[in-house]
């Protein structure tokens, strides 16, 4: 078969390892053979369905942070000791040079790590109201809403009562934040649509913080906080206020 | 006098400053890591107590050794080899290598091409679960350089690093290791392909 001799090479193609002159007489015979076209599709959808099943195992918060403290600070002392003893008064004002950069560092990336996350919900918020079908489960039932999620997210959590308020939910679906699966909740007030979106805190690649500023380029009102292990986000046009009652009301109720 | 003072202490600030800067970018570099190592871990271990040991080790390990960690160097793959030799000296290790298909592999011919498609019987009756059982039956040497293809998405020559060998290796096992995970999608496995490639492997070992 004429093919054989690109087929050899189809995953290294596919793994983008080739040669740049090969790279591009491959994408040329890709494109007009049926045949090679069609292997290819497949091998990239078994490259994706493996990437998926591969990650596999999550750590926890627990040992993460055991981790972490192990490697922030041990080493610190053994560095510091011998210069200490001799330049101590510039030892702490370098530290403190030091730790102020580092700290401004981090708020900093801290800060786009934020914005990023905060843009990626909006989209999500949006993307979910444009479409055809907003909810996978449809339902003005909590008690309906909750256990649709069973099995299809790895963690559990509390829905509010609605009565006495104004909310109304309109039913929930699935999602994902940084490859993070999570709980989708869409809730109505006087026509305005509520995004609540749950995720693991843990699963998510960095904290974030509870003071989260909104980018003014957004025009959502959002707000989010982590309980019990939990990260939520409540994101939608509404007013603040209705924002925070909604926000309240979740609280309370997990 | 003036002069030598400031001299002395811009020498110490130079100084200290290095010091310091590398341990914050040890913690730096290193943390954001910590899910996937953690996660290779445990397709290596199959086991979270052992994972978690594992890790831990390969933190501790890559602190120490961090001042001969060469900047500019791949990060991620320097990591990944101290996790995977770490493990392959450990007691599970070394029994998995014991099943390590033992082909001479630079030289002998690349596995058949394949005209049939387990790929589209595989995703007719997708399953996670399945997948991922086939990945974790797979001899050690074909599981690693599976996931670091294709879940850490590693380069050719990062797997070249971490695994301590020539690309030209990378590229036959890689080619080796997906036949085989092809082969046991299958619905009914062949004897004689993917079977006696694992079962060779397990003889030579004992």
């Amino acid at each position: 078969m004429v093919c054989e001799s690109w087929r050899e090479k189809l995953d290294t193609y596919l793994d983008g390892e080739l040669h740049d002159q090969e790279m591009r007489s491959f994408d040329a015979h890709v494109r007009n053979c049926p045949s090679c076209s069609a292997d290819a599709l497949r091998r990239v959808q078994m490259k994706r369905s493996i990437q998926a099943a591969g990650k596999r195992f999550t750590p926890s918060a627990e040992f993460r942070n055991r981790i972490q403290k192990s490697i922030a600070t041990r080493p610190r002392r053994s560095f510091k000791l011998g210069w200490m003893l001799t330049t101590a008064a510039t030892v702490i004002l370098v530290a403190g040079t030091l730790t102020s950069a580092y700290l401004g560092n981090r708020s900093a990336r801290d800060l786009a790590y934020q914005n990023h996350v905060l843009s990626e919900i909006a989209d999500l918020h949006v993307e979910t109201l444009a479409s055809s079908s907003p909810v996978d489960v449809i339902s003005t039932d909590r008690h309906t809403v909750k256990p649709w999620f069973q099995g299809k997210i790895p963690f559990t959590f509390d829905l509010p009562e609605l009565k006495n308020s104004e909310f109304s939910l309109l039913g929930g679906r699935m999602t994902y934040l940084e490859q993070t699966p999570g709980a989708h909740l869409i809730y109505d007030l006087r026509k305005h649509h509520i995004s609540v979106f749950v995720f693991q805190e843990r699963s998510l690649p960095a904290r974030l913080d509870e003071k989260f500023v909104t980018p003014r380029k957004l025009s959502f009102t959002t707000e989010t906080w982590s309980q019990g292990g939990l990260r939520y986000f409540v994101i939608g046009d509404a007013s603040a206020a209705d924002i925070d009652s909604l926000a309240k009301l979740f609280k309370a109720s997990s | 006098m003036d002069g030598n003072k400031s001299t002395t202490a811009l020498f110490y600030y130079v100084d200290v400053s290095a010091a310091d800067r590398q341990v914050d970018s040890f913690e730096e570099l290193a943390m954001p890591l910590f899910d996937q190592l953690y996660n290779f871990a445990q397709w290596l271990t199959h086991n979270r107590e052992e994972a978690e040991d594992l890790v831990q080790e390969t933190y501790v390990k890559g602190l120490k050794g961090f001042s001969s960690f060469q900047l500019g160097t791949n990060f991620r793959a320097w990591m990944y080899r101290i996790l995977r030799n770490t493990f392959l000296t450990s007691r599970t290790g070394l029994k998995a290598t014991m099943t390590i298909p033992l082909d001479p592999e630079e030289e002998g011919p690349e596995p058949a091409i394949e005209h049939d498609t387990p790929e589209t019987l595989l995703f007719e009756r997708t399953n996670r679960e399945l997948l991922q059982r086939a990945i974790d039956e797979l001899p050690i040497q074909f599981r690693e350089i599976i996931l670091l293809c294709e879940v850490e998405e590693m380069s050719y020559q990062e797997i070249s690093e971490t695994l301590s060998v020539p690309i030209g290796t990378v590229m036959s096992r890689l080619s080796r290791a997906r036949k085989t995970l092809r082969d046991s999608l299958r619905p009914h496995p062949q004897i004689g392909t993917a079977t006696s490639t694992i079962a060779r492997g397990t003889n030579y070992g004992l």
